[in-house]
């Protein structure tokens, strides 16, 4: 190696650890929302020198094809940055397939160029990544068809189904060995690769739409780990610190969101999804509830100090959040306080919720986390209850019997009044009895969450503002 | 970079980035968990350095074939990613600084 190419190689070390340490500041300046643009910015800067430095490098030839490939993933990205904020799951779901695949391609071209030549320890590494990014980029494509309603969203479980997922990992794993113990053994390798992809989609078949913000998290760490592990194999530092990040970011959430389900994060991370799901089919009797119009709704609200609006899936699917934040005018203009309590897995993604009511432009001050807000329901007027079923389950705390006992749910029963939102009396997505509807001090608000707001909203006299 | 030194070495980079993310990561709102998560995958994308020197190196036609791919699905994610965060945070708006003249008009 030349005294030049030294030079270029150490021009290129420094560009990417800039960049890794723009990635670092681009997360912690997520903490915040105050903070959290100069992230993006900090993020955008890291990766154009990243892709700059990446171009200096002394062994590229074919610089037309990399254009032209930049140009095509330019084209795609656009569109796919500028969805419905309603169709952010399904996105998000996608880009992990993309990014997955990526990871898989480049360790699957690393692996042809370099058998047999490779180490036990590279060809581990090599293994562990395109088993990871392969799982993810079929599990993640599954996931953003269950999202985006294409495939059935309905749990599909079978006999052994367990049984059926481990036996295929372990195949896998088998695999692996032998290509670790011989990475001469090219005909094995398209076997690994068919069998992560087979494994992805039986990942996700058995999950229902209550576990996506679970599944979804983890999908982000193991794309994130098998970067990380591309990172090894590519001796890039860079890759391997942007893959921990994600990684951990991913399995941080997954962390959050299985605490939130009451799951164990074993069960969570080997993919035991959709077993609690079993119904709950005892108490048919009919037992009576109260309902109210929306014009006795109005009346209960306005004579209200204190509301909380208890958003879940059922908004975001009624696409009522608009309607909500004209509830919210008209409340705030009358001198009543609305705050929203947020579960950590209300919809089908971390943050969803949020996101949304930011859209309709409701101030994120008032939107307020599940461990925060809970202990005000006692000292609350109205607990408005819109399309969420499961997080506000009493059954939770005190059925020891019930599926999902141990849950930690918004304690919207505390409050003096609870209004519920929803369709009809069939049990939710779960098919778990909500003993909620049927207290003394619960009020069934029985429509289409967009049209029972607006006709609040309207008998409460305020329009759009 | 196959010495046995090397992978030490990035052992310890991965470690210590692990403990980083898990800190930097931990303190992070749970409001903008969603913009958050859209971020790490727009920075995961990085992963295209390593496919555009396989497709710049054109060693075979196989590798050149996937490391296309790869730039393509991986520079979707770097546009789309950055491009959909942004479009979030844009959405996150206190209520202090905007509707406060509301707020005192109200008379209660």
């Amino acid at each position: 190696m030349t005294a030049e190419f030294a030079g270029g190689q150490v021009a290129i070390e420094l560009l990417y650890l800039i960049a890794s340490v723009l990635f670092i500041f681009s997360l912690k300046w997520m903490s915040s929302p105050t903070t959290a643009r100069h992230g993006i910015w900090a993020g955008e800067i890291g990766m154009v020198l990243a892709i700059c430095g990446t171009l200096l490098h002394h062994g590229i030839v074919d610089y037309r094809l990399i254009g032209i490939a930049l140009v095509l993933g330019t084209i795609i990205g656009v569109p796919l940055g500028n969805v419905a904020m309603t169709a952010v799951p399904q996105r998000t779901a996608l880009s992990h397939a993309f990014g997955a695949l990526c990871v898989t391609l480049v360790g699957s071209a690393e692996f042809y160029l370099r058998s047999p030549d490779i180490s036990r320890f590279m060809m581990a590494v090599l293994s562990l990544e395109v088993i990871l990014g392969g799982l993810t980029v079929t599990g993640s494509l599954m996931a953003a068809g269950k999202l985006q309603e294409i495939l059935p969203q309905r749990p599909l479980t079978y006999k052994g189904q367990n049984l059926v997922n481990f036996a295929l990992l372990a195949g896998a794993v088998v695999i692996a060995i032998t290509l670790v113990r011989n990475p001469g053994a090219q005909s094995l390798f398209p076997f690994m690769i068919l069998i992560a992809l087979a494994f992805g989609v039986l990942l996700i078949i058995p999950i229902g739409g209550a576990d996506m913000p679970t599944v979804i998290s983890l999908l982000n760490g193991y794309a994130g780990l098998s970067a990380a592990a591309m990172g090894f194999v590519l001796g890039s530092k860079l890759l391997i610190i942007a893959g921990a990040l994600d990684g951990s970011s991913g399995l941080i959430l997954s962390i959050i969101m299985s605490k939130a389900m009451n799951r164990s994060f074993t069960n969570v991370l080997f993919g035991a999804f959709g077993q609690v799901q079993t119904a709950h089919a005892g108490g048919e009797e009919a037992k009576p509830i109260r309902s109210a119009t929306p014009e006795e709704a109005a009346a209960i609200l306005s004579a209200a100090n204190r509301v909380i609006v208890v958003p879940g899936y059922g908004m975001a699917v009624a696409q009522a959040q608009h309607k909500v934040r004209e509830l919210y005018d008209a409340l705030t203009k009358r001198g009543v306080d609305v705050r929203f309590a947020i579960h950590p897995v209300a919809g089908r993604m971390p943050g969803h919720m949020n996101v949304l009511l930011a859209e309709a432009d409701i101030p994120y001050d008032r939107l307020i986390e599940m461990d925060e807000i809970n202990g005000d329901f006692p000292q609350t007027d109205v607990a408005l209850v819109i399309g969420a079923n499961d997080v506000t389950n009493p059954a939770a705390r005190s059925d020891a019997s019930s599926p999902i006992y141990g849950m930690p749910i918004l304690d919207v029963d505390r409050s003096h009044t609870v209004m519920v939102i929803k369709r009809s009396m069939n049990p939710g997505f779960a098919g778990i009895d909500n003993p909620l509807y049927y207290l003394d001090n619960t009020l069934m608000l029985f429509g289409d969450a967009k049209a029972f707001v607006g006709g609040i909203v309207r008998e409460l006299g305020g329009g759009h503002s | 970079m196959n010495s046995s030194s090397n992978l030490i070495d990035a052992l310890f980079i991965f470690v210590l980035a692990c403990f980083i993310g898990f800190e930097v990561i931990r303190r992070v709102s749970p409001l903008l968990h969603t913009p958050l998560m859209s971020l790490t995958n727009a920075l995961d994308a990085i992963a295209v350095v390593g496919a555009i020197v396989l497709v710049g190196e054109h060693k075979s036609t196989l590798s050149a074939v996937f490391g296309f791919i790869a730039v393509v699905a991986a520079t979707s994610n770097i546009v789309g990613g950055f491009f959909i965060t942004d479009r979030m945070l844009k959405m996150f708006k206190s209520s202090r600084p905007a509707s406060k003249p509301a707020a005192n008009s109200v008379a209660k």
